[in-house]
């Protein structure tokens, strides 16, 4: 026991040593999930990344480690970072959330910021952005371009977060066009661009000729360009090089606002922890531009639907809705819950298929 | 002109140095690349190898390495029986899956009681699901012939959609509002594979690959099992002649690979993981065949082997946050080792001859 207690203190001191030997810079940590080329998901958060050295310039100094697989090597680097002086660590993936809580712990000068997680502290606060505000948009222009009413879906894992957006997609697709179906395939992976193009394939030869995708390579863009008349949508990253078709429009997570926003806060010192949730209005999620390819009045009328989100008048999840099986979900004119959104683990009507258990 | 010229004995010297000529070409080579990445090579190096031994925050760096390198050792020291003997399991990964499936599965159904059986049978559980995996690939091979190698490998992705299917689905954590991935078992003290001192990084996990060590040391040496498994790789048809029943062999080796591999499952999903996850795996399965044959296959060798492995996971970690080195420039950098130790461990059996080739 004396042994341990030696080992926190220990601990303790050397990061309350190391975070005062630094109070010149600011240091700030990154943990990605993937590599920072991956063209999506971490591409974006090192945007961010870079977006802050920018910003701040001599006062602070950013430090990443990137392909870091979740659970104990993740809790390894983060400790690292903090051993090293790190005054703020952003760890940017799902399954970082309990080893963050863990290192955290260990070290309460330093903040953190988990992304996607539910789980927050006195120094570990949580951010997310409200991708399923651009799912609507392109559930929309999905939903008037289709020709053969099939929409294809390369759907990552089974979470709520993917299946928010797969609703929200086939919602507004619906709204757009009744005769909509869609076929969701599961890659159960974030980053594979093998496995992403054969999903995408898979999609193409039954039939559908636009393709959605929750997953982060340009894979599923390269396997539309090669069918010739399939429609995508860039993920996370804006994926421009495959502008203006077949993709037509993009998801772009744009963390640079927040992030510099929270290195502000540690340098003034008002950083406090908490749960932030932003979708179009905040501009942590943007719309990659529309391209030629989609007639003027859907692009009009898709940009109406993203002002609409932006300005709060519009809520991605407004009543009536129906679960999948028929029980009523939203009554006329109410809007989901934040609760409820977060937690989605069910279809809306009219999806066929089931969510994977 | 050089040729190769095959040695009419294995040359002992080479085979004990080639681990350590392998090392020094990686460092070497390593630092050319490191070089032409624009990065310091020798600060690069000492990052690597010099940082989490003896650097500033070693305290917490060295118990980290046991935490690393124990499954890569437990998971290789099974391995390395069967290849030893000629028989490859490569599913090594899946192995560790299922065990840390069975292993965590006991646990989950347990909770929340609390008890001092629940550990011991959850080792069990995890040791069983191993060895259950591993037996497919034997008895399909004993009994119809097949390749383990192929069916091994491929049970590795059946394993994976076990996992995925576990945690989204049977052991969810019913309180982690609809998110994949089971209740975290650091928090369920029963379950909780901790340190055995806080803070040393020593949990079960090392104390049963240091355990297998010795246990694997002394079945090669002093057992006769040991003699059958060596004598059927080096000759096989002089191991029929002795009397060795391949059948029962095939089904130990794989046996007993499984079954290591999966109780390193098990001691990491119960420990440092805590939880059953869509990405638990990371592949020590893998990097374990890397580790036994760096190991030269021998007991000793492997614990050497795994602790450097963990050495470069660790280091490498640290030169990308501190010097800015790419994770990809690690990646091959770990890839070297295993390239420069076949490389020249052809000169065990060869060796290089300058000069014309004369006509005899």
């Amino acid at each position: 026991m004396k042994f341990t207690k030696l080992l926190t203190g220990a601990v303790l001191a050397l990061g309350l040593a190391t975070t005062a030997m630094a109070q010149d810079k600011t240091k700030v940590g990154f943990v990605f999930v993937g590599p920072v080329g991956d063209g999506g998901w971490t591409y974006e958060h090192n945007k961010g990344r870079l977006a802050v050295e920018e910003h701040f310039g001599d006062k602070v100094e950013t430090v990443f480690v990137e392909s870091v697989a979740e659970g104990p090597d993740s809790e390894r680097v983060m400790t690292q970072m903090a051993l090293n002086g790190a005054d703020l660590i952003f760890t940017t993936s799902f399954g970082y959330m309990d080893p963050t809580i863990n290192v955290a712990k260990k070290f309460p000068n330093v903040k953190f910021e988990h992304a996607t997680g539910y789980k927050q502290a006195e120094n570990v606060a949580t951010y997310s952005a409200r991708f399923y505000e651009g799912r609507a948009i392109q559930g929309h222009i999905a939903g008037k371009m289709t020709k053969s009413n099939i929409i294809g879906y390369i759907g990552s894992y089974p979470i709520p977060e993917v299946i928010r957006g797969i609703n929200a997609a086939f919602i507004h697709a619906r709204k757009a066009n009744p005769d909509v179906q869609f076929k969701i395939v599961w890659a159960y992976t974030w980053f594979d661009p093998a496995k992403e193009a054969d999903a995408a394939k898979v999609l193409i030869e039954q039939g559908a000729d636009v393709v959605l995708q929750h997953t982060d390579s340009t894979a599923p863009q390269a396997a539309a360009q090669e069918a010739g008349n399939v429609v995508t949508f860039g993920q996370a990253s804006d994926m421009g090089q495959y502008a203006p078709f077949p993709r037509v429009s993009s998801i772009i997570d744009d963390w640079a606002p927040y992030y510099i926003a929270r290195t502000q806060a540690v340098m003034d010192g008002t950083w406090t922890s908490g749960n932030t949730w932003d979708g179009i209005g905040a501009g942590m999620v943007g719309i990659g531009k529309i391209s030629d390819a989609v007639p003027a009045d859907v692009k009009a009328e898709a940009l109406l639907l993203k002002a609409s989100l932006a300005d709060g008048t519009y809520h991605a999840f407004t009543g009536p809705l129906n679960k999948q099986d028929g029980t009523p979900f939203l009554a006329e004119g109410e809007v989901a819950d934040d609760g409820t959104l977060a937690g989605m683990n069910f279809y809306v009507e009219g999806i066929e298929g089931d969510i994977p258990q | 002109m050089i040729r190769l010229e095959k040695r009419p004995q294995a040359s002992r010297a080479f085979s004990l140095a080639t681990p350590v000529l392998a090392v020094v070409a990686t460092m070497f080579f390593g630092g050319l690349l490191f070089a032409t990445l624009g990065k310091d090579p020798i600060a690069s190096i000492v990052t690597i190898f010099w940082e989490p031994l003896f650097g500033e925050f070693s305290f917490f760096y060295r118990p980290q390495l046991l935490i690393k390198g124990a499954p890569l050792v437990l998971i290789a020291i099974g391995l390395s029986l069967g290849f030893k003997a000629g028989i490859w399991n490569i599913g090594a990964e899946g192995q560790y899956i299922m065990g840390a499936l069975f292993g965590a599965g006991v646990g989950l159904a347990f909770y929340p009681a609390e008890g001092f059986h629940i550990f011991p049978l959850m080792v069990l559980a995890g040791a069983f699901g191993g060895w259950l995996w591993a037996m497919i690939p034997a008895l399909l091979k004993v009994k119809f012939g097949t390749n383990e190698i192929l069916v091994s490998l491929m049970l590795v992705y059946v394993a994976e959609q076990f996992l995925a299917s576990m945690s989204l689905g049977l052991m969810k954590n019913p309180e982690g509002f609809g998110f994949p991935g089971s209740r975290n078992l650091q928090q369920y003290e029963s379950a909780f594979n901790a340190d055995l001192i806080e803070g040393s990084g020593m949990h079960w996990g090392v104390v049963a690959a240091l355990i297998a060590v010795i246990f694997a040391y002394v079945l090669l040496t002093k057992h006769r099992l040991g003699f059958a498994i060596r004598v059927t790789g080096e000759a096989p048809r002089a191991a029929k002649f002795s009397g060795v029943n391949p059948t029962r062999l095939v089904l130990f080796c794989l046996g007993t690979s499984g079954l290591l591999a999966g109780l390193a499952g098990m001691f990491e999903v119960s420990g440092p993981a805590g939880q059953v996850t869509i990405d638990f795996n990371v592949g020590y399965g893998f990097t374990a065949i890397i580790v036994a044959f760096l190991g030269r296959l021998h007991p000793i060798g492997i614990l050497l082997a795994g602790l450097l492995m963990a050495l470069t996971y660790i280091g490498g970690d640290i030169a990308q946050s501190q010097l800015g080195l790419p994770a990809a420039a690690i990646q091959v950098f770990q890839g070297m080792l295993l390239f420069f130790l076949l490389a020249l461990d052809m000169f065990t059996n060869y060796r290089l001859r300058f000069g014309r080739t004369e006509v005899a």
